[in-house]
């Protein structure tokens, strides 16, 4: 007889994935739908991570023939302690009509659904597919950076290796000290006492002396709560900073959809460079006639509404970087979405903030409009975008249209912050 | 030289007149004769195994050797073991796979491996501690993250007794081969995967949907079907599809003509007889398929039929394979292998296996423990009842009565057999009639001396497939109207069939590619329900 025993634990990890590939793409509509949900709902910076999709069951059901209910039926059961032959015993009532009433609501894990988890992969995958984004850059967009770790003070709970022995006996000192010390005070009293007591106080000052001394000496030497241990975070390599600018019209002619659309145009942005910054900064400018910056639930959520001067918000973003973010440290990237719809005298305005103010620090600037018709704006960019390369300007009405924008950015950029 | 004779194999229908064995059922090629008792040991060891509570590769061979020389000692006739050591993941990936070390991938897969994953994570399930393939040699696994207690149990559990009952038992015996299965599958697999990419997945993912809605009903019980071989299989495929589709045109050469008399058309009826397995009348007769899918369909088809004797020995088998688990363990102790810390753990484990909650459905590993060790104390020391009710058992050796037990009989016959008044008092056992058209349980009978015989053949007819699953049969086939095929149910007790009906009878209509009808008839051969399905659209 042959005896063998083969350890398969390194070999064919993941067996699986073929079946959960062909999963997936059974419940694609469903799960593009949870996905889609989910990046409305979430912030910007937190766009990077799983998703939970819930499924109904009558999708996903396999029937085979089985008997129904009705007709006789004859069980065996184990542990009767009370019946005998002939005993009768009523059927429970059938769970109809209003029986489950208290759950009737379409959140919550009922009966009919399958729940389960899009890892971070797959979530970034769907994603991107909707963005229609060439292959190769979505490997570089859903790639991790790399990590170094850095040492970053001192941390009272961690791994073994890395208990500073030293700090942790200082606390522990420190800590006996304290504990210890109304009781060494009431110690010397005493024994100052004990030097000229008489007999019977003389014996309790001992008892008490001693009953002291057991109590300093209970006091422990080393607790849990002295202990220091060295922490390490782990930092992103790349070494410089990027900031990103966000200027978006929210004058009445913007409407959910094309907010959606320059939501995600700003994901893709942000996306990009916190793959190549170690630190990536968010300003938020929202503009009518006038320009305020503001945070993320504002910029896409607020409901001010008014006419549109797109210069204020150039003007906004000018000040603000040259107050809080100089160009010889910070990386300065801009990204605008406008339905294109201008006061008229207002756009060559905007022309002329752009080249003589903005375009010489920036890095990269990209336009998206979200809107059909080619309007005054859209004639003075069209100038600039001619004369700068770092410029890009290009109209999006579906989502699978915003890429383009930053092709020249990705395919240059990425290889330079690489 | 093995010479390929055909072997007097007890048949399905034989009627068992007694309980012990006779001198037909050991055949000289097939089994050695049981042993009557269990070989004594040679030389008691000088100190026990060394048990700390992490396994190694070396410990697991120095247990793996006593256990197999144990198993030995009592005669248990094995496939040639393979152990193999896996992960959590990778036993979540085999338990999607339904256990299998190949198999084809489909989205149900996926979906089980999800639901098992989160069942896993959330603590609700533990893991099986072992997953045993019935195949030469027999595979194995064992769980990285077992104790060394626990990798012995498994070892006991799954590589000698499920391996013994698979390789004892009449119905694997007859239905599976053991030596040719991982091949199968490898075929399978590389050929489905050749198909999605010819055809597309969505083709092959409809085929395959199917095919697994009709899988119960895809098996033959009554003929066995011819050995599979990897080379054999590629090499009469383009054969074998050449003369299907002689065949076919032969079948469906008559035009249709105008309306006959109903009489007429009642003579011809084809087929013939009624046909259970559905799976295979589509794979021969179905007009529309094309070579690839009855390719599937068979593939389909001879899976199912793998898997077929497992579902009719749930009880058996694992009843035998913890009684053997329990029995070479205790041997060790008493020889002086193991040590008492081991045996505690292994003790605990395996009686959280064999526990059953009172009014519960019984648990398999409770109830064939009970019935194998009772059959055991009959022979050994049997009462006066035992005498009554096994006289051919009673007093009689042990071993070769329970290797005649797993040898010969499948869950229904060896509940009507062997299960005893004690077993049936130690669980408390009662039946119960659910009528539909009463609103009262009725209790037929317990565990008392009038109500024995009526509980056995009620447990016993829980276990019939029969009774279990509904009966469907092809029943004609409008050959020449509107080539509808037709299906009839054959109510079990009046027991109607369940509202999947419908959705499987789609599947059944895009196998067959014509309209489907299925009609449900009961006891008075009255028709009761009716479902139809349109031909699906070209």
């Amino acid at each position: 007889m042959l005896q063998s025993i083969i350890d398969r634990r390194l070999s064919g990890k993941n067996k699986s994935i073929g079946n959960r590939e062909r999963f997936l793409r059974r419940v694609k509509e469903q799960v593009k739908e949870a996905v889609r949900r989910a990046v409305d709902g979430r912030s910007i910076k937190d766009i990077e991570r799983g998703e939970e999709v819930r499924i109904p069951k009558k999708d996903l059901s396999e029937p085979v023939f089985h008997h129904g209910e009705g007709g006789v039926r004859e069980v065996v059961r184990p542990g009767n302690k009370e019946f005998v032959k002939g005993d009768r015993s009523p059927k429970p009532k059938p769970q109809g009509g209003g029986g489950g009433g208290g759950q009737a609501s379409d959140q919550g894990e009922g009966e009919d659904d399958f729940v389960f988890q899009l890892s971070r992969e797959e979530f970034m995958d769907i994603f991107f597919e909707d963005l229609a984004l060439p292959h190769l850059v979505r490997t570089e967009l859903a790639e991790q950076p790399e990590w170094k770790t850095q040492r970053a003070g001192f941390v009272s709970d961690g791994s073994p290796t890395n208990l500073h022995v030293v700090r942790s006996l200082r606390g522990a000192l420190s800590r006996r000290i304290a504990l210890g010390l109304s009781k060494r005070r009431d110690l010397g009293e005493l024994e100052a006492e004990l030097e000229n007591a008489a007999e019977p106080r003389r014996s309790a000052i001992l008892a008490e002396i001693a009953e002291i001394k057991r109590r300093l000496a209970a006091i422990p030497y080393l607790d849990p709560i002295d202990l220091r241990f060295r922490n390490r975070i782990r930092v992103p390599v790349p070494s410089t900073n990027a900031v990103m600018f966000c200027l978006m019209d929210v004058s009445g002619s913007m409407d959910e959809a094309r907010k959606d659309l320059a939501k995600r145009f700003f994901i893709l942005l942000y996306l990009f460079l916190s793959k190549h910054y170690e630190k990536v900064e968010l300003v938020f400018i929202r503009h009518h006639t006038q320009a305020a910056e503001v945070d993320e639930q504002n910029f896409f959520h607020a409901t001010e509404t008014g006419g549109t001067v797109v210069s204020s918000a150039l003007v906004l973003m000018n000040e603000i970087q040259q107050a809080r973010y100089p160009a010889s440290s910070w990386n300065i990237y801009g990204a605008q979405a406008s339905d294109g719809d201008n006061w008229h005298h207002d756009s060559s305005r905007c022309r002329e903030l752009l080249e003589t103010r903005l375009l010489p620090v920036c890095r990269y600037f990209a336009y998206v409009q979200v809107a059909e018709p080619e309007q005054n704006l859209w004639e003075e960019y069209r100038q600039i975008a001619d004369t700068y390369a770092h410029f890009a300007m290009k109209k999006a009405t579906a989502v699978n249209e915003i890429y383009p924008v930053f092709r020249e950015l990705f395919k240059k950029e990425g290889r330079l912050a690489a | 030289m093995q010479l390929d004779l055909p072997l007097q194999l007890p048949s399905e229908n034989r009627r068992h007149t007694s309980v012990g064995p006779d001198r037909h059922e050991w055949g000289g090629r097939r089994a050695p004769p049981p042993l009557q008792e269990m070989r004594p040991l040679g030389q008691r060891p000088a100190a026990p195994l060394p048990s700390p509570s992490d396994w190694s590769f070396e410990l697991i061979e120095q247990y793996h050797e006593v256990i197999r020389a144990t198993a030995e000692r009592y005669g248990l006739d094995t496939y040639p073991n393979q152990l193999e050591i896996i992960t959590s993941e990778q036993m979540m990936d085999a338990y999607a796979s339904v256990g299998m070390p190949v198999h084809y991938r489909h989205w149900s897969y996926g979906k089980e491996f999800i639901q098992t994953q989160q069942h896993y994570k959330r603590g609700q399930m533990g893991l099986a501690y072992e997953i045993v393939i019935n195949s030469s040699p027999c595979i194995a696994y064992l769980m990285e993250e077992n104790t060394l207690a626990m990798q012995a149990l498994v070892i006991a559990h799954a590589a000698y007794g499920h391996n013994s009952f698979f390789k004892g038992n009449y119905l694997f015996r007859m239905w599976t081969d053991a030596s040719s299965i991982v091949d199968y599958l490898v075929y399978a697999r590389d050929y489905i995967a050749k198909c999605e990419r010819a055809h597309g997945l969505d083709a092959v993912e409809a085929l395959l949907d199917s095919c697994h809605a009709l899988m119960n009903h895809g098996v033959d019980r009554y003929r066995r079907p011819a050995k599979l071989s990897l080379e054999k299989e590629r090499a009469r495929q383009e054969e074998r599809e050449a003369y299907l589709q002689r065949q076919l045109n032969e079948l469906w050469r008559t035009l249709p003509r105008k309306a006959e008399d109903e009489i007429e058309a009642e003579k011809r009826r084809f087929p013939a007889e009624p046909q259970e397995n559905l799976l295979y009348f589509i794979e021969k007769h179905a007009p529309l398929l094309e070579p690839w899918q009855r390719e599937i369909v068979r593939i389909v088809r001879k899976i199912a039929q793998y898997f077929y004797p497992q579902r009719q020995t749930q009880v058996m088998n694992e009843g035998w394979a913890t009684f053997w688990h329990h029995r070479l363990l205790n041997q060790m102790y008493d020889d002086g292998y193991l040590a008492d810390g081991l045996m505690m753990e292994w003790l605990a484990s395996h009686t959280n296996v064999i526990a059953q909650r009172p009014m519960q459905a019984l648990n398999p590993y409770a109830l064939g423990f009970a019935m194998y060790t009772d059959i055991k104390r009959i022979c050994e020391a049997p009462t006066e009842e035992d005498r009554r009710w096994f006289p051919g058992l009673a007093g009689t050796a042990w071993l070769p009565a329970l290797q005649h037990a797993m040898r010969n009989f499948k869950d229904e016959s060896f509940i009507g057999q062997y299960l005893s008044p004690k077993v049936m008092r130690d669980f408390r056992l009662f039946s119960i009639v659910d009528d539909a058209s009463e609103d009262e349980y009725e209790i037929s009978a317990i565990h008392d001396e009038e109500g024995y015989r009526h509980v056995r053949n009620a447990l016993s007819a829980n276990y019939d497939l029969g009774s279990r699953e509904p009966n469907i049969q092809v029943w004609n086939v409008n050959l020449r109207g509107d080539r509808s095929l037709l299906l009839r149910h054959t109510q079990h007790q009046d027991r109607p069939l369940g509202d999947s009906a419908q959705e499987v009878l789609r599947h059944v209509a895009r196998l067959w590619g014509f309209g489907v009808h299925l009609e449900s008839v009961n006891g008075a051969e009255q028709v009761t329900q009716r479902w139809s399905v349109a031909a699906p659209p070209a």
